[in-house]
């Protein structure tokens, strides 16, 4: 019996963010605390020769490389990054001495004066020397199937850097604690953010990461919050006194991680008829200047490059190169959105090429249970890209409109794809993810390190324990993630929370239930007191992955979609606008319906911000245009009545059937508007689709 | 008006550009009152002289300013901006500072009942107006009905523009606005939401006003 799950109860979160009552970082005052600032470098290659403190410094905390205790790293994947700069200078903006102070007028006034040996910087990731990350997808033979090929298609498709604007921008306050630190921050990964700090501080002294409110994320705080929270540490192990740093608007988008920039080439073999027989992708990624997450984000762009389709000859090469410019990062989908867009232009122009209808190529091709993916799994039951395709097609009169609009100054095209959820391949099985539940005397407490961003986590795991448990929702209390006190249920990424995070509380919850011998939790803790429940992650059985290869099972399960975009074109100045959008999604089933149509309509928005809008202008190695006045993103005029169709699929190893879902929407907005830029006769194969880009299309 | 050849960095030799001259005002702020006036005393109306105890810390000045209904006396610096004000002196954190160059509207009060930018308002200038932030309009016990209709119609999502939107859908209520869903999109393009909300903010709005939202244009 389900009474909270399938319902869109009431969110946990609304009237604290409704009435101001809710603390975020910047709200929050210690006794003592001073400001800090970063100071960063302003050439993207070279060597500091000398620093220079060009002020009264006295009152200020003054921190470089040498306050450092323990490693000058932040730990992540491959570990190249440091917290400061010890000499090289590898990009714009990077860190290299820190202040603090407890005048923020006396701290901005500062003037650190360093010298520079410059030296000549790479941008260009196509000439870059070094590449982070080569990863080769090979199933068949791709060149025997290209050579006898009845029709060989080919083209390349690029995609710009995407800045995430959450509206909170990054901060943190370190505050000295039992000879230690506590950390609270606006962050996904609180548990990541401790890791950093160990390595940073080393062991010798307590240590706790506490999330506070946060103000949007979409993966721009999965690993940043790392460096920042090591920067405010630093200065408080220094000051022995709270510190807080804030992020401005410019800093935070100069500064900080962006989604990576991607050339993505295909080289596709055909039959007459539209059969796909080989696929060979080429992926670039350009990663900045740092490794950080870029081999992973490149694993996920790859796995996804031949899209949903079925072939049995694939190879996929992908790197992810080294530039000067400030290191990209995770952002919803993790490069899927680039190799997505790229796969579904690309079809646009093979049906083109071929003479026939794009809904009956891709109806061909498109993978079905029982299939095999690039990577070799083989779909179970709950791959819906064909039911995805007819609902939309069905939904929007595809077929007659796209008649209809011809010659006019509206098109409409369309994206089918899919996003794996969790981490990748034997990912789940190495992080074994723990959850916690604490029977209270009243009800239930979920202790997990799953963080609230605003997709709905506390409401959705409280919706799932309730009804695994069998107790009413209001009495399910979520508790703020602190890593001194919950469960290290890994990082808020990949859209893992609800399905992976989910499960283990739901079997949590259903333990729990069984303890409880059929009294009520009040009932058992008057009597017994109160006792919890810990589980981990179990990796489904059946799933096999080979790293070295990167063949097998790539992910536990995959949500479908297929986005219908609607367009106008103003002939004279090339502005596209939206005018309406379909998304029809599978993601197993919603556990909060009005929070998982929040979710697609969230994620269509930004990815129709990606196709039309976000334009990153880089000169020198940095943002030239770090302002909302001229990096726009949609705003409520932009936003096109967007028609959402949620489908379900039951995916049985998640809770209630629930699959991952909050990058899925990012991934088709891009390809549905630029195919319904191409039925308008332009042949686009860039976004962002500014005027300026289409112009030059026009020209061609 | 900001030239993309010349970025806009925090350590760029020095100079005051507007953002940090804005940005500095507001550190005044703060030295001048935190210290000598705690929220609740604060928060009561006619506080007598609190400021009196305070050091008279070099450039500030004395200021009057009528926040919810409250007069409260503080001394700020000059160029303290009305957000920083809100903020750091008076201790309201409900109003958010999402870009600072008003660009986002997550900042957005009331001032006489109309919606302003308030990180783009000197605090000095509005001495004597009558300044409403989200905290003044409803609270936790008794919700505005604006505030009820984000929470029905889950018009948020990460929250930080939550309390700019509402303050701007509130004073939208005495706007000229006609009843479409496109009219109160073209009156809330100010407030930007990266969440993507703005489909169940408009639907929010339109509940409020009457109008049954049609979600579409």
């Amino acid at each position: 019996m389900t009474t909270a799950v399938g319902q869109s109860v009431s969110r946990k979160d609304g009237i604290g963010k409704a009435t101001g009552a809710t603390k975020y970082a910047d709200d929050l005052h210690f006794p003592g605390m001073l400001f800090g600032r970063t100071i960063r470098s302003t050439i993207p290659c070279g060597r500091v020769k000398s620093i220079r403190m060009d002020f009264d410094t006295s009152g200020f905390t003054i921190v470089d490389y040498r306050d450092i205790p323990h490693r000058n790293v932040v730990a992540l994947i491959d570990e190249d990054q440091p917290y400061l700069v010890e000499t090289e200078v590898r990009h714009m903006a990077e860190a290299i001495v820190l202040l603090a102070h407890e005048d923020r007028e006396k701290l901005l006034g500062a003037n650190v004066v360093i010298e520079y040996e410059e030296a000549e910087p790479v941008f260009d990731p196509e000439r870059s020397p070094h590449s982070f990350k080569d990863i080769t997808i090979e199933k068949g033979d791709v060149e025997d199937a290209l050579a006898s090929a009845e029709i060989v298609v080919e083209g390349t498709y690029r995609t710009g850097h995407q800045e995430h604007v959450y509206i909170e921008t990054n901060g943190v306050i370190a505050v000295p604690e039992h000879g230690g630190i506590a950390l609270y921050g606006s962050l996904q990964c609180p548990f990541y953010a401790y890791k950093a700090l160990r390595s940073v501080l080393g062991n010798d002294h307590p240590l706790r990461v506490i999330q506070t409110e946060t103000g949007g994320g979409f993966g721009g705080k999965e690993e940043y919050p790392s460096m920042i929270a090591g920067h405010a540490a630093l200065l408080a192990v220094k000051s022995g006194r709270p510190v807080k740093i804030i992020y401005d608007r410019v800093e935070d988008m100069v500064a900080t991680t962006k989604r990576h920039p991607s050339i993505v080439r295909h080289r596709t073999g055909l039959t007459r008829e539209g059969r796909l027989v080989a696929m060979d992708v080429d992926v670039i990624l350009d990663g900045g200047a740092y490794s950080t997450l870029s081999a992973v984000v490149l694993s996920r762009g790859c796995i996804h490059a031949a899209g949903p389709y079925r072939c049995d000859n694939v190879k996929i090469f992908g790197r992810a190169m080294f530039t000067n410019t400030p290191p990209n990062g995770a952002f919803r989908g993790f490069g899927a959105p680039q190799t997505e867009f790229a796969m579904e232009v690309h079809m646009e122009r093979i049906a083109e090429q071929l003479g026939m209808d794009s809904l009956t190529l891709r109806e061909m091709n498109a993978l079905r249970p029982g299939d095999m993916t690039a990577t070799s799994q083989v779909l179970k039951q709950d791959a819906s890209a064909l039911e995805c395709l007819q609902e939309a097609v069905r939904r929007t009169d595809y077929r007659r409109k796209r008649e209809e609009l011809k010659g006019t100054n509206r098109g409409i095209g369309l994206a089918l794809f899919y996003h794996g959820a969790g981490f990748t391949g034997a990912g789940e099985q190495r992080l074994a993810s723990k959850a916690r539940l604490d029977l209270t005397a009243t009800g239930a407490r979920i202790m997990v390190a799953s963080t609230e961003i605003g997709q709905g986590t506390r409401t959705m795991h409280a919706q799932i324990v309730s009804d695994a448990l069998g107790v009413p929702y209001e009495t399910i209390e979520v508790a703020q993630p602190d890593t001194s006190v919950v469960a290290d249920s890994g990082p808020t990424v990949a859209s893992r929370t609800c399905m992976v995070v989910g499960k283990i509380l739901e079997r949590c919850a259903l333990e729990m239930k069984e303890r409880l011998e059929g009294m009520t939790p009040a009932q058992y803790h008057a009597k017994h007191g109160a006792f919890s429940i810990v589980k981990e992650h179990i990796q489904p059985e059946w799933m096999r992955w080979d790293d070295d290869n990167y063949q097998g099972d790539a992910y536990a399960t995959y949500a479908w979609g297929c986005d219908v975009a609607e367009v106008e074109i103003d002939r004279d100045t090339y502005e596209v606008r939206p005018v309406k959008v379909t998304a029809v999604q599978e993601f197993g089933r919603p556990i909060h319906p009005a929070l998982a149509m929040g979710q697609i309509e969230g994620g269509t928005v930004q990815g129709l911000g990606y196709a039309l809008l976000e334009h990153v202008v880089m000169k020198n190695g940095a943002m030239a245009n770090p302002t909302l006045t001229n990096y726009t993103i949609p705003t409520t005029l932009d936003t096109p009545e967007l028609d959402i169709v949620m489908l379900e699929n039951h995916y049985d190893g998640g809770p209630f059937g629930a699959k991952g879902l909050g990058e899925l929407p990012m991934d088709g907005p891009a390809p549905a508007v630029v195919n319904a830029i191409r039925h308008l006769g332009l042949d686009l194969r860039d976004i962002p689709a500014i005027p300026e880009t289409l112009i030059a299309c026009a020209s061609l | 008006m900001h030239d993309p050849d010349a970025p806009d960095h925090d350590d760029a030799p020095s100079g005051l550009t507007r953002r940090n001259f804005l940005t500095r005002a507001g550190a005044a702020g703060i030295a001048g009152v935190a210290a000598s006036i705690p929220l609740a005393a604060a928060l009561a109306e006619g506080v007598p002289e609190a400021t009196d105890a305070a050091p008279d810390i070099p450039g500030t000045v004395p200021i009057a300013l009528r926040v919810n209904g409250a007069t409260l006396r503080m001394r700020i610096d000059p160029r303290a901006t009305l957000l920083d004000t809100l903020r750091e002196s008076v201790h309201l954190t409900g109003t958010k500072k999402g870009c600072d160059h008003g660009q986002c509207g997550a900042c957005t009060v009331h001032v006489n009942g109309e919606r302003v930018n308030s990180c783009l308002r000197l605090a000095l200038m509005h001495e004597g107006d009558d300044i409403t932030t989200i905290e003044g309009i409803g609270s936790p016990d008794a919700l505005h009905p604006m505030q009820a209709a984000f929470v029905a119609h889950d018009g948020y999502q990460c929250g930080y523009c939550t309390s700019g939107q509402i303050m701007s859908a509130v004073a939208l209520m005495k706007e000229p606005c006609g009843p479409r869903d496109s009219d109160v999109k073209e009156l809330m393009s100010g407030n930007i939401c990266r969440c993507g909300a703005y489909p169940n903010i408009v639907a929010a709005i339109q509940d409020v006003r009457g109008n049954s939202p049609m979600r579409q244009g």
